[in-house]
């Protein structure tokens, strides 16, 4: 269920949560598969405009404008072309591909259909990471049921036009959420991202051109279409348009996934829809986008959430896992638990990242039990800053990133472990009960 | 491909469109560093040593991976781009032990010497490292995963080059890890390509591993004495208490015909040289037991006996086999000591294809036997009969990778569904036994496809059809096409515009031991006794009646009539089955390594080298000739060439007539027997060519009968400032003799496979050790897209 | 080697979605693990034959995926996310617990092969960490008490389930 609420919240991808719309005749009363109709009778190069001006970007963390994303699909292609809905959702602080699964799986179909008629595919696919067994399992009954009714396959909706859904899942890899290293795990393969260029546009699974969208973001494009494009970027900033699903974590008395405006204010967003910090503790810093953004201290706070202005403020806006800490979190430890992920999580296949974050995991782990020295400090910037724009798929710069904002920023904390310094957080014991939302 | 313009630290730079930006850079000598990136083998980007700047990119870019592109600035020397390597290696060092000192690779590692170049020098590592012992894979393969960089080239060589798929990675991350396809040991091919091949010390060699320091050796570029397919190799060897020892057989030098292929035998099977079964003193026979002599009793008694028989019973009670294993110039040498000096054209050796067949049906078509080379270049290749993965693992190499990287089309006929079906187009399957047959058919004859099985006859018209629209079709058969399917064969590509032919016999010379005339019937270049004129000239006198062949000596010797037998270098008894009783009576002289089944019935037993061991000319199957070298010595024994003509001596013929040496006055001895130095004397001899000097000085000095080869033989006047130099060079089929059609049943086919190599094999430790380990019919597995 | 009806039936339905065969593997080797209880030798030479692959390549992709695993387990699988968000509210106190309760640690298993036990990256249930999955299902947040509970519900149903 999940569901909390908030009223500065605009539902739009949150529309149908608690309906019941992951039965079929519940999601078309609602107004589902209105958007797929409307669009077969658009031309292609009008959906993408549709999409393209509607400022919908990616959700899944880069934030590319999605139309633009998918003008690159060739027009004529020798082999087939596919949409890949990207549902592996793994960044740390993140869990609304997972909601909108549990609560509205058709309007994902959708959103591929709607893409798929954009760039001239009949092939779809969705990823769903293997630890939501249940919601593949919702998937795969929702797209059964979506064929039982012709909404799916030969000649959808009597248009003519055949389209195919798959479902697809994973079985445990962060990395797989990369890209080009999904469509390697959708062909059987180990994660291992490609060499671009080519971008999966022009060349993707099985050597096709393929579109790569985020869960939401594919979840969006339905009512976009139907709302238009003007009324969707109006809910937003010009350049960032619309809502999304922002996952509030951490230390706050209401944490959960609200659906808000594209530029909500971040300090709002803690103090107000997320019910402040519990236990009346003070705000140490946030991390805005999931655990590959760089963390922005109590003083940063105060900054529209979209991704031009988070940019601006040093920091991305990622996937939308918003973790809030509290002045009882020790940074040296949660920057090894981090890099601890990152470390386990690397592909392993390029130097920097592989043996970055191993040597950064242990460098950390030392630190923070006491052992460091003076040198590890700036070692730790070294490394991270040496692996910065370096490794072979952005993996490693979200281990990096972080990283190096966690020691420009509380560096003095760093210092504090020092010279056999035992954690004063640790001491004090960090691990607090928290009242817990229902 | 049309030329793009770039430019690189200010460099301009042209090279075709499509090429790699790191291509670009080494063409115009600027060094870009990687240990992914490995020409001919998939991109990785995976080590990120090759970053360089690009203009117009905001981060540092892969030039492995980099296409150029008309108008592109790099930069690849600036201080980013270097401290964007010093911290690649300083990261890959963070585990890496440092154990240089006893490590395989020090000393020839490419990540010290990128340590060298880009200084990470000081270690900011202060963390355990992570440890794992050593596993050893196979007899010959050992990894040492800590040493591991993850540089993927071992798996894809493995996998793409060689198409055995054995390697592949485990694991996600810091743990990742190559690994073998049995869990914990290899099943595969021991080609040994994948230890060559890793820049620093991970995969080591069972044979090699910590003998020596690279240093320490000597490296000497020689070809492999197994196959008939002429791989260069590099050997190392060592000082040791006999001689030289080799002590490591690879592939520094990419020059060759194989660039960078080397097969199980050729990497580890050279040490049969070494094996303490050799025979290394003359033996002669006393009272029933074979007992040491000296030399010069030995050569005394085989001069005096052989003389006499000669004079006596006259030169057809005397019977010679060659060797397919010894130089151009031993075979040359020998089919002329037995006509000139003992007077018989009883000479012969283990024929393993119908060569005479072949220069026949090549008459009038100089240019149309294929190199090695350009099998690999070949646009369209069929392959009749024959297994080339297990028989001529180079051909293997050559055909699999043309397809692979030039998309040639490959068509296999044969009546096992052999592994390079993997790489063809078409793969048709025939009865056993008809592949005879089968070129008669493309040859024009339909009534032959009768014989080739379920095929409907409109499949195999329209497979001739299809070949016959192959231009520059290459077409490769071995001894299962003899005679007058060999010229229907010829005479089918004939007519593919430009088809070229490779006809495949076994050993490492054994396209020599037929181009120098080891026949009864044939003098060297094929051309029949009859016609004898153009060597009488130079030779002088000998018999004009063809001799006897292996078998009919063996009846002779039976009968009595056979007197003496000289073998050079061969095993008729074991070889070819011959009744080692028949020789009873006859003086029986046998030159080898080992005390083989010939040599256990031998009268006298001289201990020869072997051709890791003395200098001389191979020619391979396809007709390339190539040096060898001297790399190895064992003392105490002797070339061929040598023990020939101190025999020729010994019989009180003058030796002059047989090697013309020491002409205009040079007579200096240049070393060409002193072990490792033979490589001074080459280079002394390419000193003298360019200085239009003789370069014949001793009676021992092969060079001196080259001269005569190429003089003689046709297609053997090849460049030999390009020989000496260690160039593969093409001999022609121009002017070649009639030649003739053989009888079929003396061809005997070693029918060697990837693990055993005749007589040499069975004395190597190395190949014997991986024979005992593998399961007798491993299941070939098949990777997919 | 027999798999149930209805992995069969999804493994074919599966083969005909993808244009190689071997892009069913992921998915297929989740399902038949959670058949047989981890990737046995005979389920990886299984899946390699059908599917044309060596099983070298099987191999390495197992164990590139943190969910599948060539051991047996037990049959609750624990797996505490101590992620930055679940750690912030509390997962490393529940994971210490777990290992005291259990008396094993990481991937460790209880000798009545009843519980194993695992320390997990990111399960996408930070708003409403602490949070577990034993084998699929989700257990939000979590407190000790509320995990001790959690165990007892397993342990009632794995003993009722042993003594049928
Ligand atoms: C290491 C890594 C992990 C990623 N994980 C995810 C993920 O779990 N889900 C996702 O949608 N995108 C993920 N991405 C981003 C994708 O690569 C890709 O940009 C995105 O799916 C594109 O969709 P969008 O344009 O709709 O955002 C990840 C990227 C990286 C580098
Ligand atoms: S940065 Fe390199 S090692 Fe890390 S996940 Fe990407 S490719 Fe793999
Ligand atoms: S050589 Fe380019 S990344 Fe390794």
């Amino acid at each position: 269920m999940h569901l909390v609420s908030h009223p500065d919240e605009v539902k739009v991808v949150s529309k149908r949560f608690g309906k019941g719309a992951t039965d079929l005749d519940r999601y078309l009363a609602l107004d589902g598969y209105k958007a797929v109709q409307k669009a077969l009778g658009m031309q292609p190069d009008g959906i993408i405009n549709e999409v393209k001006n509607s400022g919908l970007r990616g959700r899944g963390g880069a934030g590319f404008n999605t139309g633009l994303k998918w003008s690159f699909v060739p027009k004529q292609s020798a082999k087939p072309k596919y949409i890949l809905c990207n549902g592996d959702e793994s960044e740390p602080g993140t869990c609304k591909d997972r909601l909108i699964f549990e609560h509205d799986p058709h309007a994902v179909i959708e959103g591929v259909v709607i893409a798929g008629l954009a760039v001239g595919s009949h092939t779809g696919y969705i990823y769903i990471r293997g630890e939501y067994r249940y919601l593949s399992n919702l998937m795969q009954k929702a797209i059964k049921d979506a064929y039982a009714r012709g909404l799916l396959g030969k000649n959808i909706f009597g248009s003519g036009y055949d389209f195919d859904v798959y479902w697809h899942g994973g079985a445990g890899a962060y990395e797989v959420g990369e890209e080009s290293a999904l469509m390697e795990s959708l062909e059987g393969k180990r994660g291992i991202p490609r060499i671009r260029p080519p971008f999966p546009a022009v060349v993707g699974l099985w050597g096709g051109p393929t579109v790569i969208n985020n869960a939401e973001t594919l979840a969006s494009v339905p009512h976009i279409i139907l709302g238009g494009a003007e009324w969707y970027s109006n809910l937003g900033t010009p350049k960032n348009g619309g809502t999304r699903l922002f996952c509030l974590s951490g230390h706050l008395n209401r944490p959960g996934v609200y659906e808000l405006p594209m530029g909500y204010n971040l300090k709002k967003m803690i103090y107000e829809v997320g019910g402040g910090i519990p236990n009346r503790k003070k705000l140490k810093a946030v991390v805005p986008g999931g655990s590959s953004t760089p963390v922005l201290t109590a003083d940063e706070i105060d900054a529209p959430m979209d991704f031009d202005s988070l940019m601006k403020a040093g920091s991305m806006l990622g996937s939308g896992g918003v973790v809030v800490l509290d002045e009882t979190t020790c940074i040296v430890k949660f920057a090894l638990r981090t890099m601890k992920f990152y470390r386990h999580e690397s592909c392993g296949w390029c130097i920097p990242c592989r043996e970055g974050t191993d040597w950064l995991e242990k460098t950390l782990i030392r630190l923070h039990a006491g052992g460091g020295l003076k040198k590890d400090i700036d070692n730790i910037l070294y490394l991270s800053e040496n692996m910065l724009g370096r490794t072979f798929c952005p993996l490693g710069d979200a281990a990096a990133m972080p990283t190096i904002a966690f020691v420009k920023k509380f560096r003095k904390e760093f210092e504090d472990h020092l010279e056999a310094r035992p954690c004063a957080f640790e001491a004090a014991g960090s691990v607090e009960r928290l009242p817990v939302m229902a | 491909m049309a030329d793009v313009n770039i430019t690189v630290d200010g460099k301009k730079v042209t090279a075709p469109a499509g090429t790699l930006l790191i291509e670009a850079c080494k063409s115009v000598g600027i060094e870009v560093p990687s240990f992914c990136y490995y020409p001919n083998l998939s991109l990785q980007g995976a080590c990120r040593m090759c970053l360089v700047k690009v203009e117009k990119m905001p981060k540092l870019q892969t030039a492995c991976t980099t296409v150029i592109s008309e108008g592109m600035i790099a930069i690849t020397n600036n201080d980013e781009v270097r401290q964007a390597r010093k911290s690649m290696v300083e990261l890959l060092l963070g585990n890496h032990p440092l154990d240089c000192p006893v490590c395989d690779a020090g000393g020839e590692c490419e990540l010290q010497d990128m340590t060298f170049s880009y200084g990470a020098a000081e270690s900011k590592f202060m963390e355990a490292k992570n440890h794992k012992d050593e596993q050893q894979w196979s007899p010959v393969v050992y990894f040492d995963r800590p040493r591991c960089i993850l540089c993927y080239r071992c798996v894809r060589v493995c996998g793409e080059a060689m198409d055995v798929w054995a390697l592949g990675v485990q694991n996600r991350g810091v743990v990742s890890v190559i690994a073998p396809n049995k869990e914990d040991h290899l099943e595969c091919e021991e080609c040994g390509m994948c230890i060559d091949i890793c820049p620093v010390g991970a995969l080591t060699s069972g044979a090699y591993r910590y003998k020596t320091r690279p240093w320490e050796m000597n490296h000497v570029g020689t070809i492999c004495t197994h196959c008939g397919d002429g791989c260069k190799t590099t050997l190392g060897v060592r000082r040791s208490d006999s001689g030289m020892q080799i002590v490591r057989g690879d592939n520094r030098d990419k020059s060759g015909i194989n660039g960078d292929f080397l097969c199980i035998k050729g990497r580890y099977a050279f040490d049969f040289a070494d094996d303490p079964q050799r025979v290394t003193t003359p033996l002669i026979r006393r009272d029933g037991q074979l007992a040491p002599s000296t030399w010069e009793e030995a050569f005394e008694l085989i001069g005096k006996r052989f003389a006499e028989i000669r004079d006596k019973e006259g030169g057809r009670a005397i019977g010679v086999v060659g060797s397919n294993r010894t130089t151009n110039e031993e075979n040359y040498l020998l089919s002329k000591f037995a006509r000139v000096v003992l007077k018989t054209n009883s000479i012969d050796h283990r024929r393993t294809a119908d060569f005479p067949a072949f220069a026949a049906a090549m008459v009038g078509k100089p240019h149309a036997a294929a190199t090695m080379r350009d099998v690999f270049n070949a646009p369209a290749i069929l392959v009749i009969g024959n297994n080339p993965t297990e028989q001529h693992p180079l051909l293997a190499w050559q055909i699999r990778n043309n397809v692979r990287l030039h998309r040639a089309r490959l068509y296999v006929i044969n009546s096992r569904p052999i592994k390079l079906r993997r790489q063809a187009t078409s793969f048709t399957e025939i009865p056993q036994g008809t592949e005879g047959q089968a070129a008669a058919f493309l040859g024009g004859d339909d009534s032959a496809a009768e014989a080739l099985g379920s095929g409907s006859r409109e499949m195999w018209v329209g497979l001739r059809d299809k070949l016959r629209g192959e231009g520059k079709l290459i077409i490769i058969f071995d001894s299962a096409i003899r005679g007058k399917d060999i010229s229907a064969l010829v005479k089918f590509g004939s007519a593919v515009s430009g088809a070229k032919f490779v006809c495949l016999g076994d050993y490492s010379n054994s396209r020599g031991a037929a181009d120098m005339g080891l026949y009864p019937d044939f003098l060297p270049g094929y051309r029949p006794i009859a016609d004898a004129s153009t060597f009488k000239d130079e030779w002088g006198d000998m018999p004009t009646a063809p001799g006897l062949n292996v078998s009919q000596m063996a009846e002779a010797a039976a009968a009595g009539t056979l007197k003496g037998f000289y073998v050079v270098g061969s095993n008729p008894v074991g070889g070819l089955g011959l009744d080692p009783f028949a020789f009873s009576n006859t003086f029986v002289v046998v030159q080898d390594m080992f005390l083989t089944e010939t040599a256990q019935m031998a009268d006298v037993v001289l201990p020869s080298a072997n051709a890791y061991e003395k200098a001389g000319t191979f020619t391979n199957t396809c007709g390339d000739i190539q040096l060898v070298k001297k790399a190895g010595e064992v003392s105490d024994v002797k070339s061929d060439f040598e023990m020939i003509v101190r025999i020729a001596d010994a019989t009180g013929f003058e030796v002059r007539k047989l090697v013309p040496f020491g002409g205009r006055g040079t007579s200096a001895d240049m070393g060409q027997s002193r072990g490792a130095q033979s490589g001074e004397a080459d280079r002394h001899v390419v000193w003298l060519e360019a200085h239009g000097l003789e370069p014949k000085m001793s009676p021992f000095d092969p060079m001196a009968i080259l001269d005569e080869i190429q003089r003689l033989v046709p297609g053997y006047d090849v460049s030999r400032m390009n020989l000496l130099a260690g160039n593969d060079q093409h001999t022609t089929t121009v002017g070649t003799g009639q030649g003739g059609v053989q009888d079929a049943k003396l061809i005997a086919p070693a029918n060697d496979n990837l693990f055993t190599s005749g007589t040499l094999g069975r004395y190597s430790r190395a190949l014997n050790s991986v024979i005992e380990n593998r399961n007798p019919e491993p299941a070939e597995e098949v990777a997919a897209d | 080697m027999r798999f149930s009806d209805e992995f069969e039936g999804r493994f074919s339905e599966m083969l005909s979605h993808y244009p190689t065969k071997r892009s069913v593997l992921v998915p297929t080797l989740l399902y038949a693990q959670d058949e047989v209880g981890y990737l046995s030798d005979e389920v990886i030479a299984e899946l390699a034959t059908r599917l044309d692959l060596t099983e070298l390549e099987v191999r390495n992709v197992i164990s590139y995926y943190s969910m599948l695993t060539t051991k047996a387990r037990g049959k609750y699988n624990v797996q505490v996310c101590t992620n930055i968000s679940c750690m912030l509210r509390g997962a490393e106190e529940i994971f210490e617990h777990c290992k005291k309760r259990l008396g094993v640690g990481p991937h460790g298993t209880t000798p009545d092969n009843l519980f194993s036990l695992e320390e997990v990256e990111c399960i996408g249930a930070c708003s409403w960490a602490p949070a577990v999955q034993v084998n699929y299902d989700f257990h939000e947040n979590l407190t000790v008490d509320k995990m001790d509970q959690l165990f007892d519900e397993c342990k009632k149903e794995g003993t009722q389930l042993r003594n049928l």
